[in-house]
Order: structure tokens, then sequence, then C-alpha cells
């Protein structure tokens, strides 16, 4: 193969012209495959759309279920986390140490977890506790009619599928931190850490919008 | 095959946030976070559910922008990101379309009503 053509520096592909050429391929096919996820998770918000409209009261009873202070406490671990993740990305593009990139990577891998915890001890948990799962733990909280069970299951749906890109979320982390720490990344190339980057702040997204679509419906104010 | 492709005469090297521009926008954001749960406590009627996705909309800009550097991106990426928001659209569009324009009858309480009306039926 060496004699066909030149060696290509590190991280570069031969069937690329050029390495700006290169990157813009790699973000133009992650925002691809990031299209296909907003129309995946996009079904799910048309869905909470029409059900929300059609029982609309008591959608409302359902939310004034749930914990505001650990949604919007979750909602700023994860813009934190999103914080943490772009300064992973720049050290690498700046040549900084590996240990500074990896500190980065894993105070995002801490803030992920700690979101996942939040969910699962405080109110995952405390759903099930309190009797608000339909056909798991189900105590009628918020009313025993379909509306209020139909809310539920789209909390618990939504937010699973959101819990469960978090979690690949987080194996994508560990990876790049191994990928790191084996000096696969340079000013020069670490597409890797700015694809894995765009994921990330996209499952951000996603929060940013469950958090007042879940939450907030219909105020929290008194006689809300 | 250009040898040293980070040297080619038209190479546009990548573009470098720099940390104040992050900083701010994680500030705002986190305003935004502040703002939105601040003002589910306030009776606005109808305008609090609208409030609460004005200010998600605007929370997602700013993270499409900067943190994914979609300001600095290429007009071809923008089109595919475009292309999915148009695409999400026509799905609520055209799903709110249908089904918040038809005429609902009053859904029985619970599946007994429903089995019983089914045995009638059948």
């Amino acid at each position: 193969m060496a004699a066909t053509h030149p060696a290509h520096p590190p991280g570069f592909a031969h069937q690329f012209e050029t390495v700006e050429q290169q990157r813009d391929a790699g973000h133009l096919g992650m925002w691809i495959f990031l299209a296909t996820e907003i129309l995946f998770f996009g079904g799910m918000f048309t869905a909470y759309t029409v059900y929300r409209s059609l029982h609309l009261q008591e959608f409302i009873r359902g939310s004034h279920e749930l914990l505001v202070k650990f949604g919007a406490t979750n909602t700023a671990v994860l813009i934190c986390s999103s914080l943490t993740m772009a300064l992973a990305i720049r050290s690498a593009q700046t040549g900084k140490s590996r240990g500074t990139v990896i500190s980065w990577l894993l105070l995002t891998w801490v803030l992920g977890a700690a979101f996942l915890a939040i969910k699962l001890r405080y109110e995952w948990y405390r759903d099930w506790v309190e009797g608000l799962i339909p056909g798991v733990s189900w105590m009628g909280g918020g009313g025993h009619t379909p509306g209020v069970k139909m809310f539920m299951c789209f909390y618990f749906f939504m937010t699973g599928l959101h819990a469960l890109h978090m979690v690949a979320g987080l194996g994508i982390l560990t990876v790049l931190v191994v990928m790191t720490a084996r000096k696969r990344f340079s000013p020069n190339y670490y597409a890797p850490l700015e694809i894995s980057g765009l994921y990330w702040h996209f499952v951000d997204i996603v929060w940013i919008f469950l958090f007042p679509l879940l939450y907030l419906i219909g105020g929290r104010y008194p006689g809300s | 095959m250009v040898e040293h492709p980070e040297q080619a005469a038209d190479y546009h090297p990548p573009h470098i946030v720099p940390v104040p521009i992050y900083v701010a926008v994680f500030v705002a954001l986190i305003i935004f976070t502040a703002l939105t749960t601040g003002i589910a406590y306030i009776d606005l009627g109808k305008w609090n559910t609208v409030v609460a996705l004005v200010i998600a909309v605007c929370k997602m800009v700013l993270v499409v922008l900067f943190f994914m550097h979609v300001k600095y991106s290429k007009g071809l990426t923008r089109i595919v990101i475009l292309g999915a928001f148009f695409w999400l659209g026509i799905m609520i569009t055209l799903t709110c379309s249908d089904e918040l324009t038809r005429h609902w009858e009053i859904v029985p309480q619970g599946w007994s009503a429903g089995m019983h009306i089914a045995r009638q039926l059948f």
C-alpha cells in the first residue's frame, strides 16, 4: 500500500483531499445521525402533544406529582456537563496535555452519572414507592383516571429513552478517556471527541425540552 | 494527494471558541433554567406553556450555535439541521391537524365498559 500512495499524517484518512474536508464530512455525517435522533424523539414529542391536548387537566394533575426541584437540578447538572464536554474538546484542539483532556472528560462523566443517580434515587425510586408507575407500582397518584396514567407512561418512556441515551453517552466518554490516554488525539486530529460532543449536547437539548414539558405543565403557582 | 494537507493554500483551520464565550453561554443557560422554573410559579394562564417553550428554544439555539459549533459550520451541515427540524415540523403539524380536528366520542371509563360495548356489538 505504501508504494501506491504517500503515507498520510496520523488520523488523516486517504479518501479525503484535505484535513478540512475530512472534518466537514465528519460533522455532516454526525448531524445526519442526529437528524434521525431528532425525529426519533420527535415521535414521542408528537404523541405527547396530541395526548396532552386531549387530556390537559389530567396531564396537569400527573405533572404535579413530579418534583420540580430534582428536574431543575438535573437540568443544571446536564448544562454543567455540556460545558465540561465543550472544554474537553477545546483542550484537545489547543494541544493541552492528555491529563487536562482526561480531567474534563472524567468531570463530564461524573456529571452524567450524577444526573442518572438523581433520576434513579430521588425520582424513579420515589415514584415506585409512592405508586406512580403504571403497570409496575400504581396506587393512583394524581387520580385513577386514564389520562393521569397516560401522562405517567409518557413521563417514564420519555425520561427512560433519554436516560438510555445518557448511559450510551457514559460508555462513549469511557472510550474517549481510553483513546486520549493512548495518545490517539492531537490538535490535528480529535474528530471522535468532537463528534461525541455533538451527541452529548444533543442529549442535553432533549432534556432542556423534557424539563418544562413534563415537570411544569399548567404551572406550579397556587391554585394551578 | 496533498502530503501536508494542513498546509494547503485554501486550508481553513477549525474555529476555536474562546473560553469566555463558553462560560457566557453556560451562565445564560443556567439563568434560563432558573427563569423557566421561576416563571412556573407565577400565574400567566395559557402563557406559562408558551413562555416555557420559548425559553427552551432559546436554550437549544445557544447550545447548537456555540457548544455544537454550528455558528462556525458549513452551509451543508446547516441545511441538514434545518431539514431535520423542518421534517419534525411536518410530523407535528400534520399529526395535530388530523388528531385535533376530529370529533371525539366520550371514552368509556375503564376496560370493562369497553368490553361491555364490544359484547353488545358482536
